[in-house]
């Protein structure tokens, strides 16, 4: 009798914690679905314009902020390092320390969380406004698949921009170690880009690759998906439905690719 | 028996457990303009939405030429799509591109045309549409019945067969719901297509439906032709018009349908069956007018005419009702006929002499230089008595009629 009352109590505990599993899987099944289906139809005819137009748009034109944070990234990496480095007395290895976590670490993960900042958050506002006014509707009407119209592009965007990206975050983070580093705290100009050399191997260079291209994925799919499915939304309607959804991009967006960015690092090493 | 070209057969559609498509059946005929009317919110926009596969039933089944939807392979389906096009309430324009590119959209995007021939094809619909002045800009930098126009423009660039119209009217003035209505009725003549439109502006879109389906509760109510519509006496359809028509018509300022009805019975149906009455069922060639040259010209005419009528027979104790595209109804009430064809002939000499010039002015910006046209009107004189139905009085005016007034109206070439 006593522990049927206590199975009984426990039911709602359980019920619930189902329903919010099998919303997760129903959810990530979804997102898997959505961005095979678009990434297929990335191949369709008539993509390359718009996929120039998006590149132009989450590439182009992060790559401002993409030179600040890694300006300053180096610059920080550069004092910090030295700082550490010093008190082993090995201040020339510099260079590597700096090149190695831009290279393998900061770089990918900075870079995709300033594109999801500045595109990504772009691509679900779009997207979610498009759905909210009909206008995805009326694509379909116009037998314009809106998957291929709108999603596509975007996705095969973020994996050309985002590799590129993440190598001009290297290389500008790479020359702020180099300016708090040489010019500021004194250390050896060759030594600096001679361990540079030594130490980076292509490994390193093609871990960072690697990751900068799960990020894309990762960071255009959950944007996209966000906005596609804005009016789904059962907490908000219109306007507020595309903030949220905004917001949700966003934040699952950061998560994610600190998440991802352990996995495969664990899987990398 | 014809078939329909589209076809619902008990289709029920339930939104979080509310039934807003309650096992409907609805034709739709091909080269026809139907028009859906129902109440606000009556489930008008879902039901077209199931014609293009926005929305798919949760019973019941979709025709197409006597074929099952459903049970189209993906070729077949994408064949019947491409012939359907989609002009929504709210016009969906893309915020983001000039009017150019929002039309050439579909044609950019879902055919093999070349750049020129995409351009010369939407150049054509811009001019139609009398947006040229338009074409580089954004839709918010546009009034609501140019971006109406723009999306009316761009539901037309495919050569679409059918055009589903979802309350095209919205947010115009009388005058551009006319034209818009027009318009549609043109091109439809024109491009032969099938049109099916959601529409309250009452009575202007039944002047140019073939037929009338009512939306109601969930079922489609009535559906058949407008004469039998306006015959057909029903507490709901009664109920309808009494909540959608206003006391005028908006465009013309003559009364409206069932305003004109009421004052009929109270003025002339006060018991006394002996009670004389003189109908005068005027016409004007406004339907060869809009088509020879544009709907705006046989707008601006008509509206101008509503008012002289008002104007002239107003002080007299007469009233007018718009009864199709191109004919007015008067009632003079308590004259003989001879009274009538005096009043009826003096009125027709100021027509000819003051009022048809005037209109001349009106128009003079929407006629081109040479351009010439010949405005014709009609009058059939008849008797009754008040105990006698609108439609007989109507009828025998008709078989009565004759021209009472010609003006020939046009711009003469500039001399240089």
């Amino acid at each position: 009798m006593e522990s049927t009352i206590k199975d009984s109590s426990l039911l709602p505990f359980f019920h619930f914690l189902g329903k919010k599993t099998m919303n997760v899987i129903n959810n990530l099944g979804a997102v898997a679905i959505f961005f095979t289906l678009a990434f297929l139809k990335i191949f369709r005819p008539k993509q390359i314009r718009e996929i120039i137009q998006q590149v132009f748009y989450i590439g182009a034109k992060s790559s401002n902020i993409v030179i600040l944070v890694g300006l300053f990234t180096g610059m920080v990496l550069g004092l910090q390092l030295f700082y550490t480095l010093n008190k082993f007395g090995s201040q020339g290895v510099l260079g590597s320390v700096v090149a190695l976590t831009l290279i393998r670490e900061l770089g990918p993960v900075l870079t995709a969380i300033m594109i999801t900042a500045r595109a990504g958050s772009a691509m679900t506002a779009e997207i979610g406004n498009l759905r909210i006014s009909e206008q995805i509707d009326a694509l379909y009407t116009m037998r314009i698949d809106p998957q291929r119209y709108l999603v596509s592009p975007c996705i095969a965007a973020s994996i050309i921009s985002f590799p590129l990206l993440t190598a001009l975050f290297d290389l500008i983070g790479i020359l702020g170690g180099y300016l708090t580093g040489v010019v500021l705290l004194g250390v050896d100009k060759g030594a600096y880009f001679y361990r540079i050399h030594a130490y980076v191997n292509m490994v390193d260079i093609r871990g960072g690759f690697i990751k900068s291209l799960v990020f894309a994925v990762l960071v255009s799919t959950i944007c996209c998906y966000q906005g596609y499915f804005t009016h789904l939304r059962t907490d908000s309607y219109g306007a507020r439905s595309v903030s949220l959804s905004t917001t949700s991009a966003v934040v699952f967006s950061c998560v994610t690719i600190l998440i991802s960015d352990y996995v495969v690092t664990s899987f990398l090493m | 028996m014809e078939t329909p070209l589209i076809e619902f057969r008990g289709i029920t559609k339930r939104f979080a457990g509310k039934t807003i498509l309650d096992k409907a059946d609805l034709s739709i005929y091909e080269n026809q303009i139907t028009t859906i009317i129902g109440k606000s919110g009556s489930g008008k926009s879902v039901l077209i939405k199931h014609i293009i596969g926005l929305l798919s039933p949760d019973e019941g089944s979709i025709l197409f030429r006597g074929k099952p939807v459903h049970e189209m392979k993906k070729r077949e389906w994408e064949g019947y799509r491409s012939q359907i096009s989609y002009m929504f309430q709210n016009n969906a324009l893309f915020d983001s591109m000039t009017v150019f590119e929002n039309i050439a959209l579909p044609l950019r995007q879902t055919t093999n045309l070349k750049k020129k021939e995409i351009e010369k094809k939407v150049m054509s619909r811009i001019e139609q549409m009398e947006l040229t002045d338009a074409t580089r800009k954004y839709p918010a930098e546009l009034s609501g019945g140019m971006q109406k126009r723009v999306a009316l423009a761009r539901a037309l660039v495919t050569d679409p067969a059918i055009v589903l119209f979802d309350e095209p009217t919205t947010s115009q003035d009388p005058i551009r719901r006319n034209i818009i209505l027009s318009m549609i009725a043109h091109y439809r003549k024109k491009f032969g297509f099938t049109a099916v439109l959601i529409s309250h502006d009452i009575p202007d879109v039944f002047f140019i439906s073939d037929r009338i389906l009512l939306l109601w509760e969930g079922k489609i109510a009535f559906n058949g032709s407008y004469e039998e519509f306006a015959r057909l006496k029903h507490p709901m359809i009664d109920e309808f018009l009494m909540s959608i028509e206003g006391l005028r018509d908006e465009l013309t300022g003559l009364l409206s349908k069932e305003m004109f009805k009421s004052r009929y019975a109270m003025t002339l149906g006060s018991g006394r069956a002996d009670t004389i009455v003189t109908a005068v069922l005027f016409s004007f060639n406004l339907n060869f007018l809009s088509d020879l040259f544009r709907p705006q010209v046989a707008i601006e005419i008509l509206k101008s005419m509503g008012e002289n009528l008002n104007n002239y027979f107003g002080p007299l104790g007469g009233f007018s009702s718009r009864h199709s595209r191109e004919e007015i109804l008067t009632i003079l009430p308590h004259l003989g006929i001879e009274k009538a064809t005096e009043l009826v002939n003096d009125f027709a000499q100021r027509l000819e002499k003051e009022s048809l010039p005037e209109i001349q002015e009106l128009i003079r910006d929407k006629i081109e230089a040479g351009e010439c046209f010949e405005i014709f009107v009609n009058a059939g004189i008849t008797e009754g008595s008040s105990s006698d139905e609108i439609e007989q009085i109507m009828k025998s005016a008709d078989m009565n009629k004759k021209r009472i007034a010609k003006y020939l109206c046009g711009k003469e070439r500039d001399s240089k």
